[in-house]
C-alpha cells in the first residue's frame, strides 16, 4: 500500500484546482470567498450556515421536484381536444417516436440527475450533522456532486417556455402546475449550490484510511520556495 | 527555481481532483489513493490531452448532420414539413419573438460551435507550451465549463413540442434524426471540458514540471 504523508497544522496550504498553485487559504469570515491570487477561480466559500440551511432548502426542493414532475407542466387544446404532458411524458413520446437514446439523455439531465443530486445530498447533509459520518458518506457525495454536473433544470426550464411560445402559434396553450413547480426549482437549486460547502462537508466525513497523527511538519518551507 | 509560482506538482504534492485533500504521495509515480475520500490520485488528469481531442473531433463530426439534418417534423393533413434547427430559428424570427430566436441561435448554433473552437485552441496552446494569456485562457476554460449544458435547451424545446402536439390526425410532430445527433454534441463536448485538466495551461509557465519533462527531454537528446 502506498504511504502518505499529509500537511497538517492551521496553516494548511491548498493547490488550486485549475492552476496548481499553492497557497494559504486566509481565514474567511461566515459569507467570504477566496479566489486563486493566479488565475482567479474560486478556492473556497464560506457559506453562513452551511449545514442546516442547504438541509431545508434539499428537503424544500424534493417536495417541488415531487410536483414537477407528476404535475402537467403545459396543456393544449385545439378543435375541442385536450393533451397535456409531464417532464417524464416528454422522455417517453421521445421514446416511442424512435428516438430513444435522446429520450435517455432527456430523462437523464431533467429527471434522474436533478432527483440523484437532491437525494444524495439530503442524505450527506442528514449524516454529517453529527460529525465524523462513515466514509462511504464521501462516496455519496461524490457522486452527487457528479449529478450536479447534469442536471440541468434551468436549461429545462428556458425550452419549456420556448416550446411554449412556438406552440402557441398553432393552437392554445397553457401553463400547468407542474411549469410553475421546475420555476421554483430553478430558484431552488441556485440558493442550495450557494449554500453548501463541500469542504465542509468533507472535513466532516471520516478519512478512507486511518488519519495520521499530526507529525512535525516537515513541510515549513514549501510556500517559500 | 525562483521566481517560479510554488505548484503542488513542484512540490511533490498532490491535490485530489474529489474532495481537494492536499497530500504528498510516497512515490510520484503511482501515487494510490487519496487517504481522505479513496479517489485515484493523478497530478494532473490522465491522458487529458488525448481524450480531450478525441471527444472533442468527435463532436464536431456529431455536429454537422446536428446542423443538417431536420430536428422535428411537422405533419399536417398529410403532409409533412421538416425542420432543422436554423428552421426552427427562422421560425421563431418570423413569428415575432425574435429575443427567443435570439436565444435559441445562441445556445444551439453559436455555443456548441464556440465550444468547439475553444476546446480546440485551448488544446494547441497547451500541446505548443505557450505561455501567454494563461489567466485569459483559463477564464475561456471556466466559460466553456459553464455554458455547455445551455446547448442542451434545443433538445428539450423539441422533447416537449414532440410530446405536446400529438393531435392526429390533425397535426402531430416528430423528432427527427438532427436531434441525437445534437444531444450527442452537447453530451460530448460536457465530457471533452471535464476531461481536459486546466492546470496544463499553467504547466508551460512555471519551470518544466519535474514528473513529465526531464524523462522526455533526456529522449531527445540522446536520439
Amino acid at each position: 500500500m502506498t504511504e502518505h504523508r499529509h500537511l497538517s497544522g492551521e496553516l494548511m496550504p491548498v493547490a488550486c484546482h485549475e492552476c496548481d498553485l499553492l497557497q494559504v487559504l486566509p481565514d474567511l469570515p461566515a459569507g467570504g470567498k477566496a479566489s486563486c491570487s493566479r488565475c482567479g477561480c474560486t478556492l473556497a466559500t464560506r457559506p453562513v450556515d452551511p449545514i442546516e440551511r442547504p438541509l431545508a432548502l434539499v428537503i424544500a426542493a424534493l417536495l417541488v421536484l415531487v410536483v414537477a414532475n407528476t404535475a402537467p407542466l403545459m396543456g393544449l387544446s385545439a378543435v375541442g381536444r385536450h393533451a397535456s404532458t409531464t417532464i417524464i411524458g416528454g422522455a417517453y413520446q421521445m421514446w416511442l417516436q424512435g428516438q430513444e437514446l435522446t429520450a435517455v439523455i432527456v430523462a437523464f439531465c431533467a429527471v434522474v440527475a436533478p432527483a440523484g443530486y437532491l437525494l444524495l445530498l439530503l442524505i450527506v447533509l442528514l449524516a454529517v450533522r453529527r460529525p465524523p459520518a462513515p466514509s462511504w458518506v464521501g462516496g455519496l457525495l461524490r457522486w452527487a456532486e457528479r449529478a450536479r454536473t447534469w442536471a440541468m433544470t434551468e436549461v429545462m426550464m428556458l425550452g419549456i417556455m420556448v416550446a411554449l411560445i412556438k406552440i402557441a402559434d398553432l393552437a392554445k396553450v397553457e401553463a400547468g402546475i407542474g411549469m410553475f413547480a421546475v420555476g421554483v426549482l430553478m430558484l431552488l437549486f441556485p440558493a442550495i449550490l450557494s449554500s453548501v460547502d463541500t469542504d465542509e462537508l468533507w472535513s466532516r466525513v471520516a478519512w478512507h484510511e486511518p488519519q495520521p497523527q499530526p507529525g512535525p511538519a516537515p513541510e515549513r518551507g514549501l510556500t517559500s520556495e | 527555481m525562483t521566481g517560479a509560482p510554488p505548484t503542488a506538482i513542484k512540490a511533490r504534492l498532490l491535490s485530489c481532483e474529489t474532495c481537494g485533500l492536499l497530500s504528498q504521495p510516497a512515490s510520484a509515480d503511482e501515487p494510490g489513493y487519496c487517504p481522505r475520500c479513496g479517489s485515484e490520485l493523478e497530478s494532473r488528469r490522465h491522458g487529458s490531452i488525448e481524450r480531450t481531442w478525441a471527444l472533442v473531433i468527435a463532436a464536431a463530426i456529431c455536429y454537422v448532420p446536428a446542423n443538417m439534418l431536420p430536428v422535428l417534423g411537422t405533419t399536417t393533413l398529410g403532409s409533412t414539413e421538416y425542420d432543422t434547427i436554423m428552421g426552427g430559428v427562422v421560425f421563431l424570427f418570423t413569428s415575432g419573438s425574435w429575443p427567443l430566436a435570439l436565444i435559441v441561435l445562441i445556445a444551439s448554433v453559436m455555443v456548441p460551435l464556440g465550444k468547439l473552437v475553444a476546446l480546440g485552441y485551448l488544446l494547441i496552446t497547451v500541446q505548443r507550451a505557450s505561455v501567454r494569456g494563461s489567466r485569459e485562457r483559463t477564464r475561456l476554460y471556466r466559460m466553456v465549463e459553464f455554458v455547455g449544458r445551455w446547448s442542451m435547451l434545443d433538445v428539450f424545446v423539441d422533447t416537449f413540442t414532440v410530446a405536446l402536439v400529438q393531435l392526429d390526425p390533425l397535426m402531430s410532430v416528430h423528432p427527427g434524426a438532427g436531434v441525437l445527433f445534437f444531444a450527442a454534441v452537447v453530451v460530448l463536448t460536457m465530457i471533452a471540458a471535464s476531461t481536459f485538466d486546466p492546470r496544463l495551461i499553467w504547466d508551460a509557465s512555471a519551470e518544466p514540471a519535474p514528473y513529465h519533462e526531464k524523462p522526455l527531454q533526456q529522449e531527445s537528446s540522446l536520439g
